[in-house]
């Protein structure tokens, strides 16, 4: 436990200042009909806030991509596959996918590939809480949080308090 | 040998290779499937309904025995998973089954086959062939003579879990023709692997076998006494077709005694919900107002049979 006033070092940046600065360059953007798409798992916290604070009333989508994967071949089926939900019809919106951290743009792919299989959208824009590095395809975030540089043994995952109620949001730095 | 030689479905790390019985399938690949499967419930519902997960792959329906709707739910799941489907009907000789079989599979795997969805007469057919398949392709036991029906009895847990949520205060009745059903067998593997903690079978004497007990079930023979205050009532198909020698007077009789009827139903639980795998006689083991009724789950068990099948298909040909 971190004691008050005496935080520990920590190299990467807070996940709750980077979402703040996410907000402030999606504001003058969305309108009131854009739909919301929150990639499971980091990426539909990320995205319950932003629709709670941009005041949204289209209700929010979740996007789970596991049937999309490229690596399936490789990996199989993930183990625990979420349910994708698009309350609200695809064709002609303007949609926003977000996702925690940006790395190789697969999953990106993978996510368009799926909203493609609902409809066809008026456009698409990518909102990403951190930006890693590495794009291994010609992916980049129209909305970013912040970018770190990660070695490739390493790994950043978004955390999510579940303790105190308030749904903190932090990053949390993996060595593999 | 790649295979866990105990349970042979298994892959040395433990994750499913083949599904040929539910019979020793741990707790955690049943969720995973029945999980897997609710996310593909969804994808059943949007414009396009594929997903490109088995695309190139070639899926072979092997049916020694005829069968419309299992085959077609393996064949819509198949292709909503954008596999190639390659359906046979294949009339089995009655010479040298054993070798026509495991020739028939031998081609089929030269014609670079990805997974066998095999239905048989004989029991344990799957697993013979599971056993001579080259270690990339996965087989999926879709019913075995008296043995196992896998598929049938993953989409009656998934019906049981999507209305009821959780198995373990239910009580579960299976009524009918016990003796000659892979359906029962299949679903009371499930049903104890899942933690349901009482499963009752009803059946007149000639239907259901002295071993049943073993595998730690209720026997009833009064379907009255067995219903009552039951969460959730099977019936089984009447396979008259499977019946040799007199082990019922007739069908009318059958259903007097063991047909589900309004007032039978009266005895469950009001919340009660009925499952039939079908085909329905109805007038035989279900009358039509239960069949059609506020608690029958007939057909939604049909669309949840899809997509358990994909579920199955896309975890084995991942692992």
């Amino acid at each position: 436990m971190n004691k008050p006033g005496n935080p520990l070092p920590n190299p990467l940046p807070d996940a709750e200042q980077l979402l703040a600065r996410l907000l402030d360059q999606m504001k003058p953007v969305v309108g009131p009909d854009t739909g919301i798409i929150g990639i499971h798992t980091g990426g539909v916290w990320v995205a319950e806030r932003l629709h709670a604070a941009l005041g949204i009333k289209v209700p929010l989508g979740t996007l789970d991509v596991s049937f999309y994967r490229d690596d399936f071949e490789k990996i199989g089926l993930h183990r625990d596959v979420k349910t994708s939900d698009l309350p609200f019809d695809v064709d002609g919106r303007h949609l926003i996918l977000v996702d925690d951290v940006l790395y190789t743009g697969r999953t990106i792919r993978a996510a368009m590939n799926v909203l493609f299989d609902y409809g066809r959208p008026a456009s698409i824009q990518l909102a990403a809480l951190v930006n890693r590095g590495g794009r291994e395809l010609p992916v980049c975030a129209d909305f970013l949080g912040g970018d770190i540089s990660l070695a490739v043994s390493q790994s950043v995952e978004l955390i999510r308090d579940s303790h105190d109620g308030t749904g903190k949001l932090t990053l949390k730095l993996h060595e593999n | 040998m790649w295979l866990n030689p105990r349970n042979p479905q298994l892959n040395k790390n433990g994750e499913l290779h083949h599904l040929l019985s539910l019979e020793g399938l741990p707790a955690d690949i049943l969720r995973q499937i029945l999980d897997t499967a609710n996310s593909f419930v969804g994808v059943t519902q949007r414009e396009v309904k594929k997903v490109p997960l088995l695309r190139g792959k070639a899926v072979f329906n092997i049916f020694f025995e005829a069968s419309t709707r299992t085959r077609t739910t393996f064949e819509i799941a198949a292709k909503r998973l954008s596999a190639d489907v390659i359906n046979l009907a294949i009339n089995v000789s009655s010479q040298s089954k054993g070798e026509s079989v495991l020739d028939t599979v031998a081609n089929l795997s030269a014609m670079q086959a990805d997974m066998f969805i095999v239905r048989h007469a004989a029991s344990g057919a799957p697993y013979m062939i599971a056993k001579h398949v080259g270690p990339d392709i996965h087989v999926i036991n879709a019913g075995d003579g008296r043995h196992s029906h896998p598929t049938q009895g993953l989409l009656d847990m998934f019906a049981i879990r999507h209305y009821k949520k959780d198995f373990t205060h239910l009580r579960v009745a299976i009524v009918g023709d016990i003796l000659h059903s892979r359906v029962a067998r299949s679903q009371i593997h499930a049903l104890t692997t899942l933690g349901c903690p009482e499963i009752r079978v009803i059946g007149p004497r000639t239907l259901i076998p002295a071993e049943i007990r073993g595998l730690g079930v209720h026997v009833y023979h009064d379907m009255r006494q067995g219903l009552k205050d039951v969460d959730v009532v099977s019936m089984l198909r009447l396979q008259s077709e499977r019946m040799k020698g007199a082990l019922l007077a007739s069908g009318q009789e059958f259903y007097k005694y063991y047909g589900l009827t309004d007032d039978k139903l009266a005895l469950a639980k009001s919340d009660a919900i009925v499952l039939h795998p079908g085909p329905m006689n109805r007038g035989v083991e279900i009358d039509s107002s239960v069949a059609d009724g506020k608690q029958s789950v007939i057909l939604p068990q049909v669309s949840f049979g899809i997509a358990i099948r994909m579920a199955v298909m896309s975890i084995l040909a991942g692992n």
